[in-house]
């Protein structure tokens, strides 16, 4: 097969197989997407009591507690992607087959971000009707797909080791939280720019962060992820 | 069979508390009092010595993971764990003897300054961390994991600075260019920047002698895993 088929197009082929693979396992038995949107559904509704989103609060704290949603619904997902492919040993299957290791990584994290969006998709346009207001902005789109990638990048890494390990239902939180700090709030502060209106200049900054940490922590975890599945 | 520390070690034990009496006395007798500031100041000397220390014990673990996951020898993991054990006691150290001083400065124990929140944050990586190589039993995996995670935790570290970075930050900058908005700020004087160089490489050498015992330490408990494990056989 190296033979015939150059390299990248081999390695994208296997990436987009993985990424397949979890997107049909998803579709037959929808447990992953479910179990995160009504995740996500119940954290809203629990802010909604928690902070009396009230007209007043809900524009400066929307940006907040999207994000706190996509988060804690985002472990939920994180964990139990990683969590069937170690129960069933699909992934000792996934690394016997004679395929470049880091095409895993992409493929699993491909999927966990697709996950992502999918949580975003649905949640936005009920969170809009919920709050009678447009969340709709091309640029908050913008800021949800990086800040997804950036947290999906490290968190499909730190989810395949937390897998592995005795407190694993615990440890993923733990491990993930502190090291996305970053993407939080740079995500945080550039949606509520875009929901408030406020001039490009003023966001600028924190798009590049988002896009500096993405760049970062991809590139890490494709040099380390190989030590992760490594026995 | 009992291994006596080695020679160097043993004159590196001394010199460290030679250096660090001296260092006492220099922060209480030889450095000026702070006009405007009065005693409270004195903290600074350790204070920035001891976050510099908890960094160095950090960025020595992500080093150490490094070289951990390229040769896979023990002793790097051994010395990663000592970094890390040393960073999260002096980060500590750090901010709590801050915090001393920010009571009567800032007229609060804590605010969420990028300083404050990066480095309290950092703690929560490396307990994080322990959390972590806990979980795991087999030791190969447990350093493994140990290493990548003390280089993905150690890498986000100036982001996390840097995003905070950008809200207003109230902390003084001693070293290097000074912010005028800055509260508590001040001007070092001859004495005190002798102090103030002195206590760093003080802080330094205690690093230096405190990860060579931790990582004897951690060598010798290994050797004691195996001979558990041969006794069993």
């Amino acid at each position: 097969m190296r033979g015939t088929v150059s390299k990248a197009s081999g390695f994208l082929k296997v990436v987009f197989a993985i990424v397949w693979k979890d997107l049909a396992a998803e579709w037959r038995s929808r447990e992953l997407i479910s179990g995160m949107l009504v995740f996500a559904l119940l954290v809203i509704f629990i802010f909604n009591f928690a902070l009396e989103l009230d007209t007043q609060a809900r524009s400066t704290v929307t940006s907040g507690v999207l994000w706190a949603t996509f988060t804690f619904a985002g472990t939920l997902g994180l964990n139990r992607s990683m969590a069937v492919e170690k129960d069933r040993g699909c992934l000792d299957g996934l690394l016997l087959a004679p395929v470049d290791r880091t095409a895993i990584y992409f493929g699993k994290t491909l999927a966990n971000f697709i996950f992502m969006l999918l949580v975003a998709v649905i949640v936005l346009p009920l969170y809009s009707i919920f709050y009678n207001q447009n969340l709709f902005i091309p640029g908050l789109l913008l800021v949800i797909f990086l800040g997804s990638l950036g947290y999906v990048a490290v968190g499909t890494i730190l989810a395949s080791m937390a897998v592995q390990a005795r407190t694993r239902d615990i440890l993923l939180p733990i491990l993930l939280f502190p090291v996305i700090i970053p993407v939080l709030v740079a995500a945080v502060k550039a949606s509520s720019g875009f929901l408030q209106g406020s001039a490009f200049a003023d966001i600028q900054s924190w798009l590049s962060l988002l896009v500096a940490y993405d760049v970062i922590f991809v590139a890490v975890s494709f040099m380390v992820f190989d030590f992760v599945v490594e026995e | 069979m009992i291994k006596e520390q080695p020679k160097l070690l043993k004159t590196l034990n001394i010199i460290t508390m030679v250096m660090m009496l001296i260092a006492i006395g220099l922060v209480f007798l030889y450095a000026p009092m702070e006009a405007v500031m009065g005693p409270v100041q004195k903290v600074f000397y350790f204070h920035v010595s001891s976050t510099w220390t908890g960094a160095l014990g950090f960025l020595v673990s992500a080093i150490a993971g490094g070289f951990y996951l390229r040769t896979k020898k023990q002793t790097w993991d051994i010395i990663s764990v000592a970094g890390v054990e040393i960073g999260l006691v002096f980060m500590l150290i750090g901010i709590v003897s801050g915090s001393i001083w920010a009571r009567p400065i800032w007229n609060t124990w804590w605010t969420w300054d990028p300083r404050l929140t990066t480095t309290t944050i950092m703690e929560l990586i490396y307990l994080a961390y322990f959390m972590l190589r806990r979980g795991i039993e087999e030791p190969e995996r447990r350093a493994r994991f140990g290493a990548v995670y003390s280089i993905v935790g150690f890498l986000s570290v100036p982001l996390t600075f840097l995003s905070i970075r950008i809200f207003r930050t109230i902390h003084p900058v001693i070293i290097g260019s000074s912010d005028p908005t800055a509260s508590g700020a001040f001007d070092m004087t001859g004495k005190m920047t002798q102090t103030f160089v002195f206590s760093l490489i003080t802080y330094s050498v205690l690093f230096a002698t405190l990860l060579w015992h931790r990582t004897r330490l951690g060598k010798l408990s290994a050797e004691i895993e195996e001979a558990k494990l041969r006794i069993n056989e």
